[in-house]
């Protein structure tokens, strides 16, 4: 009896110390892949880096400035586009609990979270780049707002929904008009919640590029025209890792460094957001 | 701010309408977008379906030389890497689900880690593909030089381990989810009775959890099938229907990613339409079993 | 609440500032259209000559001030693009054929630019200098050699020291005319090369990897040791890749240069400028040489196109095909020869807009 109990004790510890270990295998990749990416990253950054414009194939000193521009402007226009559009759904969505539509639009959301970026690709370049007659800028911005939408709905829903009734039952009796109530009073409750939804939707797509092959096309030039080709961080970081040149390659390391800080500050920033102003009541 | 006219008063009605007409037309737009989604891939994809039709599943000659069109390579491609990046990666995420689920449920060891986790799922599939590329891609070529195979260090093997690192986080999250839904009394009465940690989550926990595990996997399974850049990268892009871990192959992402600006054909064109039809499907009915077993699972 | 308030307004504010500029940048530039100077072009298609397209806009762009921004997806995708009119113009290695004329919405000119080959580049220890056949070359693709101490190899290269390793085909995954100039010469020299694969700008390969672009074929090269590919002699060359010396039709071992490859051009071209350049008949060329084209349509006048924008592609490409000279020979890529500059000129000079000439 008593060697079973200890086996018994042996295999619990024996099971908690596997999990432990292949729990720590599994935070080593962020690790090597974060140390790769600092290590040679750095050594890519300089001023130039920043203001230059790639040079041709044998010239040094090229940088990504078209790149850091054309990203900052496929993003901010995609958010103009799926911001609305995301929060007026998400409060549908958390006004309107028991319709039809709302349970419809609730299975599109979650249908349109799992679609690949590239079919959504495909889709924007049979609706808006064969339609306009060229890639642009503007195809792109709205292949990334489709793929933000799901994630700005389900947190404006989510954080709406925790938002007690007795508020907007007060504002309501006070005679504020239904609209008001919910611009005024509703939603700037729960705005740390619907914020943080939208960073972490912009983070997503700030590394997007699928999408963007068949979109935003690329340029070598700075573009500010939304009806042109532009390019962005993570189109060039995939032509330039796999292209042969050593100069390049640097180029691609130093993106990829930019890239990744974006990312994890933005992916930081609504960790702060939601611990620090959490929505609560 | 007192209303008083009827003037005031028709305003307020009329913006009152507004806003829920907006309301409802920013909510019905979406469901709206999905459907034509749909529509725009059927209608594109139908001089393929005309021409190659059933064909387009199982030939194995993907030939845009002489117009033949058989997708089966890209399924294989795409079934292959995904279901050993999964192989790969259950085991990851259930340990980590349980050490965040179970065993260490809060406390600085859990936050660390599941800060880990989480930005797994942040870093961009281009850059996962751009570190495989230079430091899995050798790493693989001097094991297959080993043991004599062609040392191409691209191919199945790579692309199902990056993929296996990018869809442990979303097997995480939802397994975690329904592992803490697990009811206190049910673990307690079984600890009263002497269990041991192992026995309860073999005999209570993961009996419990089951089918919401199960979603969780799906769920993965539908993100590793629709995985484009770093698989694109890691792949070799090769029209053959992969025959072991170490094939060079395509799926169907990477190949909508590598041919689709250049498909000069109809046909050719179509068929990738139809190849991205494939995906939306397949991804859709994999998201709504997925989705509807966990909320199941979250009710009761 | 209220700290976040004005946060949120003040990054809407910045989005609509900056959306408001792009959208005022967008007037700007179609007023300016009429000017010179902010002009963008957008063009697609063929890596092969990318080094050297890259290098000539970015001087033209000095010059001028008009910006190209050239996309190398391949040949294919220059086609592509081009026949769906999201491009100014396409490029392309090879002619397109007369299916591709036909299914096009409206006549296409071919250009020739200037002139490449395509080498045979391999990643040995040592980097010795192989000299192959074309039959040898052949097999190795088909799969049909499948070790670099195979007999055959070892026979035309006495000299050289091969490993007992495995040969690693690499090829190109997207359509390209790399592809199409290399399967070309394969076809014309090998019986069963040309029953299957054939030639084409992407092929159903019997054996290897696909990499996308001349860059990727090159990178993937450079890091399987063991590994063979093709590719445009530039890119060998600026990645100290070794390459073959091919045996021609006259039966002369023939290393790809400026001047073999000039020389393979030696021959009739029609008035079309669609002509193939494999396997040539001239003693000393490079049996896989080709020229590498521009595409445009041949009445400019489509779609939303302006008469300036259209002015100022044709503009470009006559700058193009008469200053690639000082700007190709150093990057490896022979200019054209008279007979074919003339052609190429002729060509040009019948693009019109509307009924309405541009040069």
């Amino acid at each position: 009896m008593v060697t079973t109990i200890k086996y018994r004790e042996f295999k619990n510890k024996l099971f908690k110390v596997i999990i432990i270990l292949l729990t720590t295998v599994c935070t080593l990749p962020l690790l090597l892949v974060l140390y790769k990416i600092f290590r040679e990253g750095i050594s890519a950054i300089n001023w130039d880096f920043f203001v230059n414009l790639p040079k041709p194939v044998g010239e040094t000193g090229g940088g990504i400035v078209n790149a850091l521009i054309g990203s900052v402007l496929l993003i901010l226009v995609a958010s103009v586009i799926s911001i609305p559009l995301g929060v007026f759904t998400g409060i549908y969505l958390s006004e309107y609990r028991n319709t039809k539509l709302s349970y419809f639009t609730l299975l599109s959301v979650d249908v349109l979270t799992g679609v690949p970026s590239i079919v959504i690709g495909i889709i924007i370049y049979l609706w808006v780049v064969k339609t306009m007659g060229g890639f642009s800028a503007i195809s792109g911005s709205i292949a990334l707002s489709v793929m933000m939408l799901p994630s700005i709905i389900k947190s404006t829903e989510e954080t709406l929904k925790l938002i007690p009734n007795t508020l907007k039952e007060a504002s309501l009796s006070l005679g504020v008009p239904y609209y008001r109530t919910i611009l005024k009073v509703i939603l700037p409750a729960g705005i740390t919640g619907i914020l943080s939804g939208i960073i972490l939707s912009i983070a997503r797509v700030a590394g997007e590029t699928a999408p963007l092959l068949f979109t935003a096309f690329g340029n070598p030039f700075i573009n500010t025209n939304i009806l042109k080709p532009i390019s962005s961080l993570p189109a060039i970081i995939f032509n330039y890792a796999i292209s042969p040149y050593e100069d390049w390659h640097k180029l691609a390391w130093g993106a990829s460094f930019v890239l990744i800080i974006i990312v994890l500050f933005l992916n930081i920033i609504t960790k702060i957001a939601q611990r620090k102003w959490k929505v609560q009541f | 701010m007192p209303i008083t006219t009827d003037q005031q008063i028709k305003g307020i009605n009329f913006s009152e309408f507004a806003f829920r007409k907006i309301l409802f037309i920013s909510a019905i737009s979406i469901v709206i977008l999905l459907f034509c989604f749909f529509l725009t891939l059927v209608a594109s994809s139908l001089p393929s379906i005309n021409t190659i039709g059933i064909k387009f599943i199982y030939g194995v000659t993907w030939d845009p030389v002489s117009d033949k069109f058989g997708g089966f390579p890209f399924l294989a491609g795409t079934l292959f890497t995904s279901l050993l990046a999964l192989i790969i990666a259950i085991p990851f995420s259930l340990s980590v689900a349980l050490f965040l689920g179970e065993y260490f449920r809060t406390g600085l060891i859990s936050a660390i880690f599941k800060n880990i986790v989480e930005l797994l799922a942040a870093i961009p599939s281009v850059i996962y593909g751009f570190w495989g590329l230079f430091v899995l891609v050798p790493l693989i070529r001097s094991l297959e030089t080993k043991i004599g195979v062609a040392p191409y260090g691209v191919g199945i093997l790579t692309s199902s381990i990056i993929l296996s690192i990018m869809i442990v986080p979303y097997a995480v999250s939802l397994t975690v989810q329904v592992i803490t839904l697990v009811p206190a009394d049910l673990k307690e009465a079984a600890y009263s009775l002497g269990a041991t940690r192992l026995e309860v989550i073999r005999n209570i926990i993961l009996p419990y959890t089951r089918s919401g595990i199960f979603a969780g996997i799906l769920l993965a399974l539908g993100r590793a099938l629709g995985e484009t850049m770093a698989v694109t990268m890691l792949i070799g892009n090769s029209h053959i229907v992969p025959v072991s871990i170490f094939s060079p192959g395509n799926t169907m992402a990477s190949v909508i990613a590598n041919e689709f600006t250049e498909a000069t054909g109809k046909i050719y064109l179509s068929a990738l339409i139809e190849m991205g039809l494939f995906l939306f499907l397949v991804t859709t009915i994999i998201n709504i079993i997925g989705r509807s077993v966990i909320k199941r699972f979250s009710i009761s | 609440m209220k700290t976040f308030k004005s946060a949120l307004s003040i990054v809407i504010l910045t989005a609509v500032i900056i959306i408001a500029m792009a959208f005022s940048n967008t007037k700007n530039e179609n007023a300016k259209m009429t000017g010179s100077s902010d002009i963008e072009l957008t063009a697609a298609g063929a890596t092969f000559p990318y080094p050297l397209y890259s290098k000539l806009f970015y001087e033209y762009n000095k010059q001028t001030g008009v910006k190209v921004n050239y996309q190398s997806i391949g040949s294919g995708g220059g086609i592509k693009q081009l026949q769906s009119k999201t491009v100014d113009f396409g490029a392309s290695d090879a002619p397109m054929s007369d299916e591709e004329l036909q299914t096009s919405p409206g006549a296409i000119v071919h250009i020739p630019t200037c002139l490449g080959a395509v080498v045979v580049t391999y990643n040995l220890t040592g980097n010795p200098v192989l000299a192959l056949t074309s039959d040898v070359v052949a097999d190795i693709f088909l799969g049909k050699i499948t070790k670099w101490n195979d007999k055959r190899i070892q026979g035309i290269n006495p000299g050289v020291k091969l490993p007992d390793l495995a040969i690693s085909i690499i090829h190109r995954s997207d359509g390209s005319g790399t592809t199409y100039i290399f399967s070309d010469y394969l076809s014309k020299v090998s019986d069963s090369w040309k029953n299957k694969p054939g030639t084409g700008k992407s092929l159903d390969w019997p054996v290897g990897i696909g990499a996308k672009g001349n860059e990727g074929v090159s990178g993937l090269v450079k890091q399987t040791p063991g590994s063979i590919g093709y590719v445009e002699l530039i890119y060998a060359i600026q990645n100290k890749m070794p390459f073959a010396k091919l045996k021609n039709k006259s039966g002369n071992f023939v290393e790809a240069s400026l001047k073999s490859v000039s020389a393979s051009a030696d021959v009739s071209i029609p008035a079309d400028a669609r002509v193939s350049l494999t396997n040539t008949d001239a003693k000393d060329g490079y049996p896989i040489s080709s020229f590498t084209y521009i595409l445009v349509y041949k009445d400019q006048k489509y779609g939303t196109r302006s008469e300036s924008q259209a002015k100022s592609t044709i503009d470009l490409i006559w700058w193009m095909i008469h200053n690639c000279k000082q700007y190709a020979e150093p990057l490896n890529y022979s200019s054209l020869p008279v007979a074919a500059l003339k052609i190429a000129e002729a060509n040009l000079k019948s693009v019109m807009y509307g009924n309405k000439k541009l040069l």
